[in-house]
Protein backbone atom coordinates (compact mmCIF):
# COMPACT_ATOMS: atom_id res chain seq x y z
CA UNK A 1 0.00 0.00 0.00
CA UNK A 2 1.46 3.56 -0.92
CA UNK A 3 1.82 5.47 2.29
CA UNK A 4 1.14 8.75 -0.18
CA UNK A 5 -2.52 9.67 0.57
CA UNK A 6 -4.85 11.10 -2.50
CA UNK A 7 -5.20 14.48 -2.88
CA UNK A 8 -8.88 15.68 -2.58
CA UNK A 9 -9.77 18.18 -4.70
CA UNK A 10 -8.33 16.15 -7.44
CA UNK A 11 -10.40 12.88 -6.16
CA UNK A 12 -13.73 14.87 -5.96
CA UNK A 13 -12.68 16.26 -9.58
CA UNK A 14 -12.18 13.11 -10.51
CA UNK A 15 -15.69 12.14 -9.19
CA UNK A 16 -17.37 14.60 -10.49
CA UNK A 17 -16.23 13.77 -14.05
CA UNK A 18 -18.56 10.78 -13.52
CA UNK A 19 -22.00 12.16 -11.80
CA UNK A 20 -23.80 12.46 -14.67
CA UNK A 21 -27.17 13.76 -13.77
CA UNK A 22 -26.89 12.72 -9.99
CA UNK A 23 -28.14 15.23 -7.12
CA UNK A 24 -25.15 15.69 -4.94
CA UNK A 25 -25.74 16.70 -1.06
CA UNK A 26 -22.85 17.68 1.01
CA UNK A 27 -21.68 16.89 4.30
CA UNK A 28 -20.78 19.83 7.00
CA UNK A 29 -17.13 20.78 6.57
CA UNK A 30 -14.66 20.38 3.98
CA UNK A 31 -16.76 18.04 1.80
CA UNK A 32 -19.29 21.13 1.17
CA UNK A 33 -15.82 23.52 0.00
CA UNK A 34 -15.18 20.48 -1.89
CA UNK A 35 -18.39 20.26 -3.58
CA UNK A 36 -18.81 23.83 -4.74
CA UNK A 37 -14.60 23.93 -5.81
CA UNK A 38 -15.58 20.89 -7.85
CA UNK A 39 -18.72 21.04 -9.58
CA UNK A 40 -21.21 23.95 -8.08
CA UNK A 41 -24.91 24.15 -9.42
CA UNK A 42 -28.00 24.20 -8.12
CA UNK A 43 -28.61 20.32 -7.80
CA UNK A 44 -26.11 20.38 -4.88
CA UNK A 45 -27.35 20.80 -1.00
CA UNK A 46 -24.55 22.05 1.45
CA UNK A 47 -25.56 21.31 4.56
CA UNK A 48 -23.38 24.15 6.90
CA UNK A 49 -24.91 22.19 9.84
CA UNK A 50 -26.74 18.82 11.32
CA UNK A 51 -23.65 17.06 11.60
CA UNK A 52 -24.53 12.86 11.30
CA UNK A 53 -27.33 13.87 9.28
CA UNK A 54 -25.90 13.69 5.58
CA UNK A 55 -26.43 9.74 4.70
CA UNK A 56 -30.24 9.98 6.02
CA UNK A 57 -31.06 13.24 4.22
CA UNK A 58 -29.28 11.47 0.92
CA UNK A 59 -31.47 8.20 1.79
CA UNK A 60 -34.87 10.90 2.00
CA UNK A 61 -33.83 12.58 -1.57
CA UNK A 62 -33.12 8.84 -3.12
CA UNK A 63 -36.72 7.26 -2.20
CA UNK A 64 -38.23 10.54 -3.38
CA UNK A 65 -36.21 10.35 -6.35
CA UNK A 66 -36.03 6.85 -7.34
CA UNK A 67 -35.34 7.50 -11.07
CA UNK A 68 -32.52 9.97 -10.40
CA UNK A 69 -28.51 9.32 -8.68
CA UNK A 70 -28.21 10.54 -5.39
CA UNK A 71 -24.20 11.09 -4.16
CA UNK A 72 -23.63 11.91 -0.40
CA UNK A 73 -20.03 13.28 -0.31
CA UNK A 74 -19.14 13.84 3.38
CA UNK A 75 -16.35 13.64 5.78
CA UNK A 76 -15.45 10.95 8.11
CA UNK A 77 -16.72 12.60 11.20
CA UNK A 78 -19.94 13.39 9.69
CA UNK A 79 -20.19 9.79 8.29
CA UNK A 80 -19.34 8.83 11.79
CA UNK A 81 -21.61 10.69 13.71
CA UNK A 82 -24.18 9.43 12.12
CA UNK A 83 -23.26 5.83 11.95
CA UNK A 84 -26.31 3.58 12.02
CA UNK A 85 -27.25 5.54 8.98
CA UNK A 86 -25.79 2.90 6.80
CA UNK A 87 -28.09 -0.12 8.72
CA UNK A 88 -31.31 2.26 7.62
CA UNK A 89 -30.03 2.23 4.28
CA UNK A 90 -29.03 -1.20 3.72
CA UNK A 91 -32.64 -2.21 4.84
CA UNK A 92 -34.25 -0.01 2.23
CA UNK A 93 -31.69 -0.80 -0.36
CA UNK A 94 -32.31 2.31 -2.99
CA UNK A 95 -30.53 1.20 -5.99
CA UNK A 96 -29.85 4.96 -6.80
CA UNK A 97 -28.29 6.06 -3.76
CA UNK A 98 -23.86 6.71 -3.75
CA UNK A 99 -22.19 7.13 -0.27
CA UNK A 100 -18.91 8.56 -0.86
CA UNK A 101 -16.60 9.56 2.56
CA UNK A 102 -13.44 11.76 2.01
CA UNK A 103 -11.73 9.93 4.97
CA UNK A 104 -9.08 12.20 6.08
CA UNK A 105 -8.60 10.27 9.37
CA UNK A 106 -9.21 14.15 11.19
CA UNK A 107 -11.89 16.48 12.06
CA UNK A 108 -11.05 19.16 9.37
CA UNK A 109 -12.89 22.51 11.14
CA UNK A 110 -12.23 22.10 14.58
CA UNK A 111 -8.57 21.93 14.62
CA UNK A 112 -7.47 18.91 13.21
CA UNK A 113 -7.98 16.47 15.95
CA UNK A 114 -7.62 12.73 15.12
CA UNK A 115 -10.87 10.47 14.49
CA UNK A 116 -11.80 7.20 15.20
CA UNK A 117 -10.89 5.69 11.30
CA UNK A 118 -6.64 7.12 12.20
CA UNK A 119 -7.41 4.78 15.36
CA UNK A 120 -7.87 1.56 12.96
CA UNK A 121 -12.31 2.33 13.21
CA UNK A 122 -13.01 0.81 8.77
CA UNK A 123 -15.87 3.01 7.72
CA UNK A 124 -16.29 0.46 4.43
CA UNK A 125 -16.12 -2.47 7.18
CA UNK A 126 -18.78 -0.80 9.37
CA UNK A 127 -21.12 -0.08 6.16
CA UNK A 128 -20.43 -3.68 4.69
CA UNK A 129 -21.21 -5.01 8.03
CA UNK A 130 -24.48 -3.06 8.08
CA UNK A 131 -25.40 -4.63 5.00
CA UNK A 132 -24.40 -2.24 2.18
CA UNK A 133 -23.58 -4.25 -1.00
CA UNK A 134 -21.20 -2.28 -2.31
CA UNK A 135 -17.95 -1.16 -0.61
CA UNK A 136 -14.62 -0.38 -0.48
CA UNK A 137 -11.85 1.44 0.72
CA UNK A 138 -9.90 3.88 -1.89
CA UNK A 139 -6.07 4.15 -1.36
CA UNK A 140 -4.08 5.09 -4.44
CA UNK A 141 -5.02 5.82 -8.22
CA UNK A 142 -6.06 2.48 -8.85
CA UNK A 143 -8.20 2.09 -6.33
CA UNK A 144 -10.05 5.31 -7.54
CA UNK A 145 -10.93 3.59 -10.50
CA UNK A 146 -12.16 0.74 -9.45
CA UNK A 147 -14.45 3.07 -7.38
CA UNK A 148 -15.64 4.58 -10.69
CA UNK A 149 -15.99 1.37 -12.75
CA UNK A 150 -18.16 0.43 -9.71
CA UNK A 151 -20.07 3.52 -9.99
CA UNK A 152 -21.04 2.24 -13.02
CA UNK A 153 -21.22 -1.60 -12.85
CA UNK A 154 -21.76 -2.55 -9.22
CA UNK A 155 -24.60 -2.77 -6.98
CA UNK A 156 -26.09 0.41 -5.03
CA UNK A 157 -26.24 1.26 -2.51
CA UNK A 158 -22.79 2.17 -2.39
CA UNK A 159 -20.04 3.23 0.38
CA UNK A 160 -16.72 4.22 -0.50
CA UNK A 161 -14.19 5.57 2.07
CA UNK A 162 -11.40 7.21 0.41
CA UNK A 163 -8.17 7.95 2.20
CA UNK A 164 -7.28 11.70 1.43
CA UNK A 165 -4.38 13.96 2.77
CA UNK A 166 -5.62 15.62 5.95
CA UNK A 167 -4.59 18.93 4.41
CA UNK A 168 -7.17 22.20 4.29
CA UNK A 169 -8.67 22.08 1.05
CA UNK A 170 -9.29 25.52 -0.90
CA UNK A 171 -11.88 27.43 0.48
CA UNK A 172 -14.78 27.96 -2.32
CA UNK A 173 -17.88 28.67 -0.15
CA UNK A 174 -21.19 28.25 -1.04
CA UNK A 175 -24.20 30.78 0.20
CA UNK A 176 -25.03 30.26 3.85
CA UNK A 177 -28.39 31.03 3.20
CA UNK A 178 -30.48 27.59 3.91
CA UNK A 179 -33.95 28.61 2.58
CA UNK A 180 -32.04 29.68 -0.68
CA UNK A 181 -29.82 26.65 -1.02
CA UNK A 182 -33.04 24.72 -0.27
CA UNK A 183 -35.42 26.01 -2.62
CA UNK A 184 -32.52 26.59 -5.14
CA UNK A 185 -32.20 23.03 -5.41
CA UNK A 186 -35.81 22.21 -5.64
CA UNK A 187 -36.49 24.34 -8.18
CA UNK A 188 -33.95 22.75 -10.36
CA UNK A 189 -35.41 18.92 -9.45
CA UNK A 190 -38.71 19.52 -9.22
CA UNK A 191 -38.98 22.87 -11.72
CA UNK A 192 -39.87 26.33 -10.41
CA UNK A 193 -43.98 25.79 -9.95
CA UNK A 194 -43.44 22.49 -8.32
CA UNK A 195 -40.95 23.77 -5.81
CA UNK A 196 -42.57 26.89 -4.72
CA UNK A 197 -46.38 25.99 -5.14
CA UNK A 198 -47.17 23.40 -2.42
CA UNK A 199 -50.50 22.34 -2.06
CA UNK B 1 -67.05 5.60 18.67
CA UNK B 2 -64.27 7.86 17.65
CA UNK B 3 -61.81 6.98 15.16
CA UNK B 4 -59.01 5.36 16.57
CA UNK B 5 -56.60 7.96 16.50
CA UNK B 6 -54.13 5.52 14.64
CA UNK B 7 -56.50 4.64 11.87
CA UNK B 8 -57.01 8.66 11.39
CA UNK B 9 -52.93 9.45 11.32
CA UNK B 10 -52.73 6.72 8.28
CA UNK B 11 -56.07 8.07 6.47
CA UNK B 12 -54.60 11.33 6.95
CA UNK B 13 -51.41 10.23 5.99
CA UNK B 14 -52.90 9.60 2.56
CA UNK B 15 -55.28 12.23 1.82
CA UNK B 16 -51.91 14.71 2.39
CA UNK B 17 -49.98 12.71 0.26
CA UNK B 18 -47.23 11.66 2.90
CA UNK B 19 -45.04 8.93 0.79
CA UNK B 20 -42.42 8.18 3.49
CA UNK B 21 -42.70 7.22 7.07
CA UNK B 22 -39.86 7.20 9.66
CA UNK B 23 -39.91 5.86 12.55
CA UNK B 24 -38.34 4.39 15.86
CA UNK B 25 -40.94 2.44 17.32
CA UNK B 26 -42.74 2.54 20.75
CA UNK B 27 -45.90 0.56 21.53
CA UNK B 28 -48.07 3.21 21.48
CA UNK B 29 -46.96 3.68 17.51
CA UNK B 30 -47.88 -0.28 17.07
CA UNK B 31 -51.16 -0.15 14.98
CA UNK B 32 -49.96 2.92 13.02
CA UNK B 33 -46.49 1.32 11.99
CA UNK B 34 -48.26 -1.59 10.87
CA UNK B 35 -50.70 0.50 8.70
CA UNK B 36 -48.19 1.93 6.47
CA UNK B 37 -45.95 -0.97 6.14
CA UNK B 38 -48.97 -2.58 4.90
CA UNK B 39 -49.74 0.51 2.61
CA UNK B 40 -47.58 0.04 -0.69
CA UNK B 41 -47.52 3.86 -1.41
CA UNK B 42 -45.90 4.44 1.58
CA UNK B 43 -42.59 3.57 2.24
CA UNK B 44 -41.47 2.70 5.73
CA UNK B 45 -38.28 3.30 7.44
CA UNK B 46 -37.39 1.73 10.09
CA UNK B 47 -34.56 4.03 11.98
CA UNK B 48 -31.66 3.49 14.02
CA UNK B 49 -32.13 6.77 16.00
CA UNK B 50 -34.88 9.61 15.88
CA UNK B 51 -32.18 12.11 14.34
CA UNK B 52 -32.14 10.02 11.00
CA UNK B 53 -36.01 11.14 10.91
CA UNK B 54 -35.11 14.70 10.50
CA UNK B 55 -32.59 14.23 7.86
CA UNK B 56 -34.72 11.27 5.84
CA UNK B 57 -37.89 14.05 6.05
CA UNK B 58 -35.81 17.01 4.89
CA UNK B 59 -34.15 14.36 2.36
CA UNK B 60 -37.34 13.68 1.02
CA UNK B 61 -38.51 16.97 0.67
CA UNK B 62 -35.71 18.04 -1.15
CA UNK B 63 -36.39 15.16 -3.80
CA UNK B 64 -40.36 16.64 -4.00
CA UNK B 65 -41.54 14.77 -1.27
CA UNK B 66 -43.59 14.31 2.15
CA UNK B 67 -42.63 12.70 4.74
CA UNK B 68 -43.46 12.17 8.40
CA UNK B 69 -41.49 10.86 11.49
CA UNK B 70 -42.64 8.96 14.45
CA UNK B 71 -40.95 8.11 18.06
CA UNK B 72 -41.20 7.63 21.70
CA UNK B 73 -41.27 10.69 23.40
CA UNK B 74 -37.74 9.36 24.81
CA UNK B 75 -36.26 9.94 20.98
CA UNK B 76 -36.90 13.34 20.85
CA UNK B 77 -33.51 13.98 22.66
CA UNK B 78 -31.78 12.64 19.90
CA UNK B 79 -33.78 15.17 17.26
CA UNK B 80 -32.70 18.47 18.94
CA UNK B 81 -29.22 19.83 16.97
CA UNK B 82 -30.65 18.49 13.54
CA UNK B 83 -34.33 19.75 13.97
CA UNK B 84 -32.31 23.48 14.83
CA UNK B 85 -29.78 23.16 12.71
CA UNK B 86 -31.41 21.60 9.68
CA UNK B 87 -34.58 22.24 9.81
CA UNK B 88 -35.16 25.61 11.24
CA UNK B 89 -32.17 27.20 9.37
CA UNK B 90 -33.25 25.83 6.32
CA UNK B 91 -37.12 26.01 7.42
CA UNK B 92 -37.76 22.91 6.15
CA UNK B 93 -40.99 21.84 6.91
CA UNK B 94 -41.38 18.54 9.36
CA UNK B 95 -44.11 16.63 11.02
CA UNK B 96 -43.42 14.53 13.94
CA UNK B 97 -45.92 12.05 15.77
CA UNK B 98 -44.81 11.64 19.41
CA UNK B 99 -45.97 9.03 21.47
CA UNK B 100 -45.45 9.93 25.35
CA UNK B 101 -43.91 8.30 28.29
CA UNK B 102 -43.02 9.21 31.61
CA UNK B 103 -46.90 11.36 32.00
CA UNK B 104 -50.16 9.89 33.32
CA UNK B 105 -49.65 6.92 34.57
CA UNK B 106 -46.34 5.85 33.98
CA UNK B 107 -44.87 3.10 35.90
CA UNK B 108 -41.07 3.35 34.76
CA UNK B 109 -39.25 6.57 36.69
CA UNK B 110 -36.64 6.70 34.08
CA UNK B 111 -39.43 7.92 32.05
CA UNK B 112 -40.34 10.70 34.02
CA UNK B 113 -37.93 13.60 33.23
CA UNK B 114 -37.54 13.20 29.25
CA UNK B 115 -41.19 12.84 29.39
CA UNK B 116 -41.68 16.27 31.39
CA UNK B 117 -39.16 17.98 29.43
CA UNK B 118 -40.46 16.98 25.53
CA UNK B 119 -42.79 19.83 25.09
CA UNK B 120 -40.30 22.73 26.57
CA UNK B 121 -37.55 21.40 24.59
CA UNK B 122 -39.46 21.41 20.95
CA UNK B 123 -41.23 24.56 21.90
CA UNK B 124 -37.77 26.18 22.85
CA UNK B 125 -36.82 25.08 19.31
CA UNK B 126 -39.20 26.78 17.40
CA UNK B 127 -41.61 24.15 16.58
CA UNK B 128 -45.78 24.42 16.91
CA UNK B 129 -46.33 21.80 19.62
CA UNK B 130 -50.20 19.48 19.99
CA UNK B 131 -50.25 17.74 22.70
CA UNK B 132 -53.49 15.75 22.68
CA UNK B 133 -55.21 13.44 24.76
CA UNK B 134 -58.84 11.86 22.85
CA UNK B 135 -58.83 10.50 19.04
CA UNK B 136 -61.23 13.34 18.22
CA UNK B 137 -58.26 15.84 19.08
CA UNK B 138 -55.80 13.77 17.76
CA UNK B 139 -57.28 13.83 14.57
CA UNK B 140 -57.89 16.92 14.47
CA UNK B 141 -54.21 18.33 15.20
CA UNK B 142 -52.81 15.84 12.76
CA UNK B 143 -54.87 16.82 9.90
CA UNK B 144 -54.36 20.97 11.17
CA UNK B 145 -50.62 19.88 11.87
CA UNK B 146 -49.97 18.09 8.34
CA UNK B 147 -51.29 21.49 6.68
CA UNK B 148 -49.03 23.39 8.76
CA UNK B 149 -45.87 22.02 8.23
CA UNK B 150 -46.31 21.35 4.73
CA UNK B 151 -47.84 24.35 3.46
CA UNK B 152 -46.29 26.99 6.02
CA UNK B 153 -43.03 25.65 6.10
CA UNK B 154 -43.67 24.54 9.79
CA UNK B 155 -41.92 22.26 12.29
CA UNK B 156 -44.40 20.49 14.03
CA UNK B 157 -44.91 17.85 16.75
CA UNK B 158 -48.31 16.19 17.97
CA UNK B 159 -47.74 14.73 21.12
CA UNK B 160 -50.11 11.75 21.67
CA UNK B 161 -51.04 11.75 25.82
CA UNK B 162 -50.39 8.74 27.73
CA UNK B 163 -53.96 9.19 28.86
CA UNK B 164 -55.35 8.15 25.51
CA UNK B 165 -52.18 4.84 24.65
CA UNK B 166 -52.63 3.97 28.05
CA UNK B 167 -49.75 4.12 30.30
CA UNK B 168 -47.32 0.96 28.78
CA UNK B 169 -48.01 -1.78 31.84
CA UNK B 170 -45.12 -2.60 34.08
CA UNK B 171 -43.10 -6.05 33.47
CA UNK B 172 -44.47 -6.98 36.89
CA UNK B 173 -47.76 -6.42 35.99
CA UNK B 174 -47.36 -9.36 32.74
CA UNK B 175 -44.29 -11.13 33.47
CA UNK B 176 -45.78 -14.68 35.08
CA UNK B 177 -43.18 -14.58 37.47
CA UNK B 178 -40.91 -11.60 39.00
CA UNK B 179 -37.96 -11.86 41.33
CA UNK B 180 -36.63 -9.12 42.74
CA UNK B 181 -32.93 -8.93 43.97
CA UNK B 182 -32.22 -5.30 45.42
CA UNK B 183 -33.54 -6.61 48.64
Amino acid sequence: MSTTKLNRSDVLNKLMEVRGNALAIAGLGSPVWDLAASDHQPENFYNWGGMGCAISMGLGCALAQPKRNVWVITGDGEALMGVGSFATVANQRPDNLVIIILDNEHYGETGMQKTHTSGGTDLAAMAAGAGIPTTMTVHNDEDLKNLINALKTSPLPLVASIKVENTKPKLVLPSRDGVYIKTRFRQAVLGSTAALHVT
Amino acid sequence: MAEPWTTAAHRLFKKHNIRTVGYVPDAGLTELIKSCHADNDIKSVVMTTEEEGIGLSSGAWLGGEKAAVLMQSSGVGNTVNAIASIVSSCQFPLFMIVTMRGQYGESNPWQMPMGQAVAPVLKSLGMHVFEVETDDEAAEAIEAGLKMAFVSNAAVAILIGQKLIGAKSFIADVAEEVINVDN
